[in-house]
């Protein structure tokens, strides 16, 4: 091996030299390119710029979404980022205050009988050109939103109105929809049936209007970019750079701008990780966000503002009622729901602040009569007894005619929420009744898919309200309801989901509800599980930000910013 | 050497192909149903949207739609972002990714090269132990524990000073570019180091470098003609997969700094099976590595006498 070059000290020497001089090169190159890259970032990106959380000179707040609103088309939006953007740059005939309760909207006031409704809109009310907004655009809007050419997945919304279902069928053309504008004010709606929670439904962002002239010059375009959207609500959207950030101002045609107390909302960063944005919020750059399991302790040792509210949504276990399925059985159900302790689950499981155990299909907040349901109604009382659970497997191995329960497949989601919890039932029906119970874990189109082709023994699911009224969770079990994955029919539920649908007098309505209650606990239809809760840290400068189970959510159109304190 | 390209050039595109098929094929194999939501939607609903997507027709014709579509550069509408054209969504992210990619392949260039003839030139002594340590960390530590822990140190770096010295996230200048890029391109950097590094060690001891002493050249002119420009080769050769693999693999990095790049979306359509997006990022990502590859074997040729492109 011949002698290497680097060890002779003079070479290393004038070597090194050089490389100093090619890094100091490289680094004053780094900084020419630098300098011109950022004169193209200019171009081709947006400005997440360096504004704080709280901006009082400019009343304006930051936040960061978790994703870009993919749909903000009113008729066809389906989730909840686009709800979120939506509720406050659109305005429904009917709007909810900040106590979630109901106030006029468009409308400046309504009618709602048995089988028609009549809506009298403000004449103030106005689009962000300035144009009023007229009973025509409700109109246009709601046959766009029944039209089959349409495809909107929310098209059911429009069964409410007379012939809407025939027209979002295709069997009748679209001026057959039970909705017409008498005059420019004036919105007359004639109804498939009666229905009580008529006036919270028109609050439901399916119901905005749209107008019709405006829809037309986006040549299909419409709601793409922040130019292509119409707003009559309490802001708008001056500018959307995809998957980066969102501008909304103060929109100054709006019918009652004085109300609106933000100036802007800035939507600076978009990104699913949770724990970037708990960064940004903890840099000062976003005015509040969500919290996930592995931010709380941090955020309690920086004794940050913790609040915590339930997201309306509840999560359950579904059983499959098909009879080639080893859950038909009535005995093995009702083995299982007296080893499943909910309580146990959100206490010594799950964990996180804000979760409620599940005991009904129905969550805490829907309303009854005058206070809430569950208050007035109750939840059936909860039996936990492993003894009589093992006396019905017994029971239930005579009905199935056999020896032992064949193995029983979970299907779940892919979250690690879902994970934890499919493992602790795995456990606890190993233990308690020596079931076998197989998780079949799929992203979530997969399981969506296989929940659709009936394709499980049990289905861990999740369903949030549309609206504010029992029936959006009470006729998810009806036998003709697409969305009954476990094909559970039940003539005396279906009856009641039919009182619940017509009858125009609530003590009625909920004592059905209140009967629905009873027979899924007595039918073992579900196995409640919790009532999702979110914890979430606010700047302690804004206030009034707004959470909701129904609705956009957060919602800043009531937020403000209070002087500093110290 | 037109001769060359041309043939290159013809190969490439029927890789392109190759991909834009098995991408195809395997995206409908997959389980689940990509118009799937969580309400049902009634069967009059479902036909209209298979007819949108053209999903009603059979497999067959939907591959050659796809195909006279792709030869014509359409790639159809996302499925999830229902008024977005998939063209649209690589326009407008791919510049970003294709920024921070630039750069991150420049740190991962320079740096490289910079340490590798660094730890060369003091092997087996203090620089080159402590750079070879902080080179394996770079390959074997996974860029997500790398981002969060910069974006932590961000933070508190901010806290402390009391000023927002670099932005924690988000577009828009340089100073939002510097730490992503730097973290995007630190396991190639080490990558380039090691390579450059033994192909330094090669060099020194060659026939050609001993000559030159032996001529009495000047060990600055020495290290830079003869050494240094010989070992680079090597990185040169690996650096147009880099910039493919950087520029596309940057998905953990714009999810934690919150950069509104490409690669996002070539992840998150995968998961919501909105097949138009996954085809369209993948053939496209798919074009890009396959002409960057061929990009390299021309430089290649220019910058090394010895091969010739025939």
């Amino acid at each position: 091996m011949p002698e290497v070059a680097t060890d002779e000290p003079g070479f290393a020497k004038s070597a090194g030299k050089q490389l100093l001089t090619f890094a100091a090169i490289a680094v004053l190159g780094l900084g020419a390119l630098m300098f011109v890259l950022d004169a193209l970032a200019s171009l081709v990106g947006s400005d997440s710029g360096s504004s704080s959380a709280i901006e009082p000179e400019l009343n304006m707040v930051t936040i960061a979404f978790e994703d870009e609103p993919p749909q903000l088309d009113s008729t066809q939006r389906a989730d909840q980022i686009s709800g979120r953007v939506l509720g406050h740059v659109m305005e429904g005939l009917l709007a909810y205050d900040e106590h979630s309760q109901l106030i006029p909207g468009v409308a400046e006031r309504w009618e709602i009988d048995a089988l028609d409704a009549t809506f009298w809109l403000r004449k103030d009310a106005r689009w962000s050109d300035g144009e009023p907004v007229t009973a025509h655009d409700f109109v246009f809007a709601w046959r766009k939103a029944a039209d089959p050419a349409e495809a909107s997945e929310y098209a059911f919304m429009m069964h409410y109105l007379k012939n809407g279902e025939a027209v979002s069928n295709g069997d009748m053309p679209l001026d057959a929809l039970g909705v017409q504008a008498l005059d420019d004010h004036t919105l007359k709606v004639e109804l498939a049936r009666p229905t009580a929670f008529f006036d919270k439904l028109v609050a439901f962002q399916t119901f905005y209007p749209i107008r019709e002239d405006f829809f037309r010059s986006t040549n299909g375009r419409y709601s793409a970019d922040a130019h292509e959207l119409l707003y009559n609500g309490r802001f708008k959207i001056t500018s959307w750079v995809h998957g980066a950030s969102m501008m909304m101002v103060k929109n100054e045609h709006y019918w009652n701008r004085d109300a609106v107390k933000l100036d802007a909302i800035k939507v600076g960063y978009i990104t699913q990780d949770t724990h970037a944005r708990f960064n940004f919020f903890k840099d000062g750059k976003i005015a509040y966000t969500g919290l996930g399991a592995e931010q709380l302790s941090s955020a309690m040792e920086n004794n940050f503002h913790i609040r915590r509210f339930q997201d309306g949504s509840l999560f359950y276990l579904e059983f499959n009622h098909q009879p080639h399925r080893v859950t038909r059985s009535w005995h093995l159900r009702r083995a299982m729901q007296l080893v499943t302790d909910s309580g146990e689950l959100v206490n010594r499981v799950i964990k996180l602040p804000g979760y409620l155990a599940g005991k009904s299909l129905f969550p805490v907040y829907l309303p009854g009569v005058k206070e809430t349901f569950r208050r007035e109604y109750g939840e059936p009382l909860q039996e936990l007894d492993r003894v009589r659970a093992l006396e019905h497997l017994e029971l239930a191995k005579k009905e199935l005619g056999v020896k032992e329960i064949p193995t029983i497949t979970m299907l779940i989601g892919d979250t690690p929420i879902s994970k934890t919890q499919a493992e602790y039932f795995q456990a606890v029906y190993k233990e308690t009744l020596g079931l076998d119970v197989k998780i079949d874990a799929q992203i979530f189109k997969q399981r969506l898919e296989k929940m659709t082709n009936k394709d499980f023994d049990i289905v861990m699911a999740g369903w949030g309200p549309d609206y504010n009224d029992p029936l959006t969770f009470g006729d998810l079990f009806a036998s003709w309801n697409r969305n009954n994955h476990g094909d559970w029919k039940n003539d005396e539920y279906d009856a009641l989901v039919d009182i619940a649908q017509n009858s125009m007098d609530q003590t009625e309505r909920m004592e059905a509800f209140a009967r629905m209650q009873q027979i899924l606990y007595d039918e073992v239809v579900l196995l409640p599980h919790y009532e999702r809760g979110q914890s979430y840290v606010t700047h302690p400068q804004l206030k009034g930000l707004v959470r909701r189970v129904v609705g956009a959510d957060p919602d800043l159109r009531y937020a403000r910013i209070e002087a500093d304190a110290s | 050497m037109w001769r060359y390209t041309a043939k290159r050039l013809f190969q490439g595109i029927v890789t392109v192909w190759f991909i834009a098929t098995a991408t195809f094929i395997a995206m409908h194999l997959v389980p689940g149903d990509p118009l799937a939501s969580d309400k049902a939607v009634s069967p009059e609903i479902r036909a209209n949207l298979e007819a949108k997507y053209g999903l009603d027709k059979s497999g067959i014709e939907q591959y050659f739609i796809y195909l006279g579509n792709l030869a014509q550069g359409d790639f159809g509408i996302s499925f999830v972002q229902k008024n977005r054209l998939v063209n649209d969504i690589i326009r407008e992210h791919f510049p970003v990714s294709a920024t921070l990619g630039l750069l991150a392949v420049v740190f991962a260039g320079l740096g490289g090269v910079l340490w590798g003839a660094l730890t060369a030139l003091y092997r087996n002594r203090l620089p080159d132990v402590i750079i070879m340590f902080l080179v394996i960390l770079g390959i074997s530590v996974p860029s997500f524990v790398v981002a969060a822990i910069s974006q932590l140190g961000l933070v508190n770096l901010n806290t402390l000073l009391g000023v927002t010295l670099l932005p924690v996230g988000g577009w828009g200048s340089v100073a939002h570019m510097l730490v992503p890029s730097l973290v995007l391109g630190l396991s190639t950097m080490a990558y380039l180091t090691r390579l450059m590094r033994s192909s330094m060690l090669e060099i020194v001891n060659s026939d050609f470098v001993r000559t030159a002493k032996a001529k009495g050249l000047p060990p600055t002119r020495i290290f830079t003609k003869h050494q240094l420009r010989n070992a680079v080769l090597p990185v040169i050769t690996v650096l147009g997969p880099a910039i493919a693999a950087i520029t596309t693999g940057g998905f953990v990095v714009e999810l934690v700094f919150a950069i509104p790049g490409l690669g996002r979306y070539f992840v998150q359509a995968v998961q919501q099976l909105d097949y138009t997006v996954i085809m369209g990022t993948t053939v496209f990502y798919g074009a890009f590595l396959v002409f960057m590859v061929i990009a390299v074997d021309i430089i290649y040729g220019l910058v090394d006498p010895r091969v010739r492109l025939n």
